[in-house]
């Protein structure tokens, strides 16, 4: 048998402060850089590597020449003032961080570009960032329209001919199921809007336009808030009677106002001649063509624009492949793999090249607007695989418990299963991201001026010819930012949308 | 069959227990790929009826109760729930599901959504009732099963006996005719069967009809008006729960309950 112990303690110890050694910063160096010698050794090796790298880079990265004209000239000030000590020619960026940055748009629009990114950055914030007021999410259905007509210019009717496209798309969907059932209203939905946009939103949008200069160009406030009050009361009037015929008597009392009200007014109070006298264009801005767009501007807004639009297409085909739906489920699939398993660069020559044979002749399809389309479609494929493993993780109980409440699919979809889907696909859909924002650098091979291509023209100037880092580093670093700027942004959607507390 | 109708209505007279139809299943059968896993399934559930449907494992008894929402299909015979015969026409399903709760045994409660939100969801997107007074309804269940503090917090936060009342009280906020309990104690602790069962015996007593799939059989005895048995599929027995308990008739029950009762 043990002693048997019997103890009664009779102080209780106060809580005392670790020992020096064992705690704070002294502790971390202890354990992590110097717990052993072969630690130590190893310590000091990497610091030695460490000092030797920076020491080369920080000189010649901080010390660099900012006033120049040529290389030629900062070669000269290197030899003649810092007695030829190997710095960086920061000069070349200094005199071409405009072209860099917005390629050869006119320089007296530039603010048309500083814009456009505002109200991007401001149409994204509400959807990025859950506690600004959701009343900005008005700005992300209008901004597209806006920014394209910023960017491009012209007349302000090619943007919202476009917009009239999903307009008639969701009165398709909406009134199409009554008559014609809702595989057909689906179905109409998706092509009758893309018919539109390929064969009547050009013509229209140009239609509109001449007519409308001078006559509807400086009427065109007076235009619309008249046509859409005529409309708006007509439809309030008869809605009762028929949802679909006031839509309809609606639609034509806006063509009624324009074709015939409008041009009375403006004779009628003599407005016509001061109208054209003042020159005033259907609310036009300078038109700027694809072929100026370039820089880093171009980098965005492919970039941008893929990111934007693959993220709802990635979903839908990940939602098409776990279809019981044959034709749709075969689509998704056939769909995925064959734009997964060709590489981009052919995708890209594939838009540049041939894609204008497919289509009918006298379309003329825009070379950027056709880069946008193959990125996108290309990196949905990517994000919905991404998702597929999203919405495999997600335990078979999560169905089920969506459906025994008697909820449909679309809703236990958008209510239950995608945002815990894609909240694990997070990771997985940032990386898509990331990569697709990179390989817009490709485009520079199918001769649109992204920054990759424009250090090859700056370089082919005598002033320029010759050099290569400081361009790179100083693409790169803007690269650099946005990527990381998207990781960090992953990161914190991860955190907040943290909820399983395990 | 005859006997167990007489013994039903016999039943009937002394609980609250309509003439009503709740379902009514006739003929039914179903098969996983080439297994037959029900047979020639008939049973017919009056409204305000306790059913708890026991069983060895793998005699079809889930897969039973899942029919009833259509969260299984049946490839022959046919369900009627609440009047409405279950088909293909998935509007009809949705219909059907809308007005039958379902509990789990993995509680299967929304993780991203707190205890609130996952008790206002249904009543708000398939009932359309606004938010406000879902969420009044929703406080009303919560506090019934005693957990309103817990209101604001997410599914991970609450232990399993809380999580599977919750998944009661959000079946209960559709306010459904008929609900489902599929072994709602197995995922649990023992202490935390209790709570669970106490909630459901409270529901039994406000006249719910309730199917449950459990090997409670104290629960069985306390509220069930009738206990039907299942093996390979079918039916073997139904009975009022003291002669089942007492004088099971089949060899199979017996064997059944000597090993469920023996430990």
């Amino acid at each position: 048998m043990t002693q048997s112990v019997s103890y009664v303690r009779d102080t209780m110890l106060p809580a005392q402060d670790p020992p020096a050694l064992q705690s704070g910063p002294v502790k971390w160096v202890l354990d992590n850089l110097f717990s052993g010698w072969l630690n130590t050794i190893l310590t000091l090796v990497s610091l030695y590597v460490i000092y030797q790298v920076l020491s080369g880079i920080l000189p010649w990265m901080f010390g660099g020449i900012w006033d120049a004209s040529s290389l030629t000239q900062c070669r000269e000030i290197r030899d003649t003032e810092l007695g030829g000590k190997e710095v960086a020619c920061w000069a070349v960026i200094a005199s071409r961080w405009k072209q860099l940055l917005f390629g050869f748009y006119p320089p007296e629009s530039y603010w048309r570009v500083v814009l456009a990114l505002v109200l991007f950055l401001a149409a994204v914030a509400p959807i990025l960032f859950s506690g600004l007021p959701r009343k900005m999410l008005w700005l992300a259905v209008v901004a597209p329209f806006v920014v394209f007509w910023l960017l491009w210019g012209g007349t302000i009717w090619g943007p919202i001919c476009v917009a009239l496209g999903f307009v008639l798309g969701w009165a398709v969907l909406t009134y199409g199921e009554d008559i014609a059932g809702e595989l057909a209203a689906i179905l109409g939905a998706i092509l009758i809007p893309i018919l539109y946009w390929l064969f009547l939103a050009g013509p229209l949008a140009r239609g509109i336009a001449d007519f409308s200069s001078p006559i509807l160009g400086f009427s065109s406030v007076i235009s619309l808030v008249g046509a859409t009050m005529a409309a708006a009361g007509i439809y309030l009037v008869t809605r009762r009677s028929s949802e679909i015929g006031a839509t309809l008597l609606a639609i034509v009392a806006i063509i009624m106002w324009w074709a015939v009200v409008d041009p009375y007014l403006l004779v009628r109070f003599g407005l016509l001649e001061f109208a054209s006298g003042a020159g005033l264009s259907a609310f036009g801005i300078e038109y700027v063509p694809s072929k100026q767009f370039g820089g880093f501007m171009l980098s965005f807004i492919l970039g941008m624009s893929g990111i934007v639009l693959s993220l709802p297409i990635g979903i839908m085909l990940a939602l098409g492949r776990q279809s019981d739906l044959f034709i749709i489920n075969k689509f998704s699939v056939i769909f995925i793999e064959v734009i997964r398993g060709v590489p981009l660069i052919v995708w890209l020559f594939t838009a540049s090249l041939l894609l204008a044979y497919f289509l009918p002749p006298g379309t003329s399809f825009d070379i950027l607007l056709r880069v946008v389309i193959m990125v996108t479609l290309f990196s949905s494929a990517y994000i919905a695989e991404v998702i597929r493993g999203g919405l495999a993780a997600l335990p078979r109980g999560q169905y089920e418990g969506a459906d025994s409440l008697g909820l449909d699919y679309w809703q236990s979809m958008r209510l239950i299963i995608l945002p815990q889907a894609l909240k694990i696909s997070i990771p997985g859909i940032v990386n898509t991201f990331i990569g697709l924002f990179k390989d817009t650098t490709l485009v520079a091979f199918i001769g649109l001026l992204d920054p990759i291509g424009l250090m090859t023209t700056i370089r082919a100037t005598t002033d320029w010819n010759g050099i290569y880092w400081e361009l790179f580093v100083f693409i790169g670093l803007l690269f650099f930012i946005c990527c990381f700027s998207m990781s960090r942004y992953s990161q914190y959607l991860e955190k907040t949308l943290r909820t399983d507390h395990r | 069959m005859a006997d167990t109708a007489t013994a039903a209505a016999a039943d009937r007279s002394q609980m609250q227990v309509s003439d009503e139809i709740a379902v009514e299943i006739r003929n039914m059968n179903k098969w996983y790929g080439s297994f037959h896993v029900l047979r020639d399934i008939d049973l017919t559930v009056y409204r305000g009826e306790r059913i708890v449907i026991c069983g060895p494992s793998g005699s079809g008894k889930s897969t039973l109760i899942r029919c009833i929402n259509a969260l299984e299909e049946h490839q022959k015979g046919s369900i009627t729930v609440d009047g409405t015969l279950l088909s293909s026409d998935i509007k009809n399903i949705d219909k059907v599901r809308s007005e039958v709760g379902m509990v789990f045994q993995h509680f299967n409660l929304f993780p991203h959504l707190t205890i609130l939100e996952n008790c206002t969801l249904a009543p708000i997107w398939v009932r359309k009732i606004p938010k406000k007074e879902a969420e009044e309804t929703a406080m009303h269940y919560l506090s019934k099963v005693k957990i309103p503090d817990q209101a604001l917090k997410y599914p991970g936060q609450l232990s399993g006996g809380q999580q599977q009342r919750v998944a009661i009280a959000r079946s209960l906020c559709m306010k459904p005719r008929i609900m489902l309990f599929d072994e709602p104690t197995s995922a649990l602790d023992p202490e935390m069967i209790k709570e669970v069962l106490d909630t459901m015996i409270e529901l039994a007593e406000e006249g719910m009809t309730m199917l449950c799939v459990t090997h409670e059989m104290g629960f069985a005895q306390a509220v069930a008006n009738r206990v039907i048995f299942m093996d390979a599929g079918q039916i073997v027995e139904q009975n009022e729960p003291k002669e089942f308990f007492n004088n099971p008739q089949s060899d199979r029950t017996k064997l059944f309950l000597s090993q469920i009762l023996g430990h």
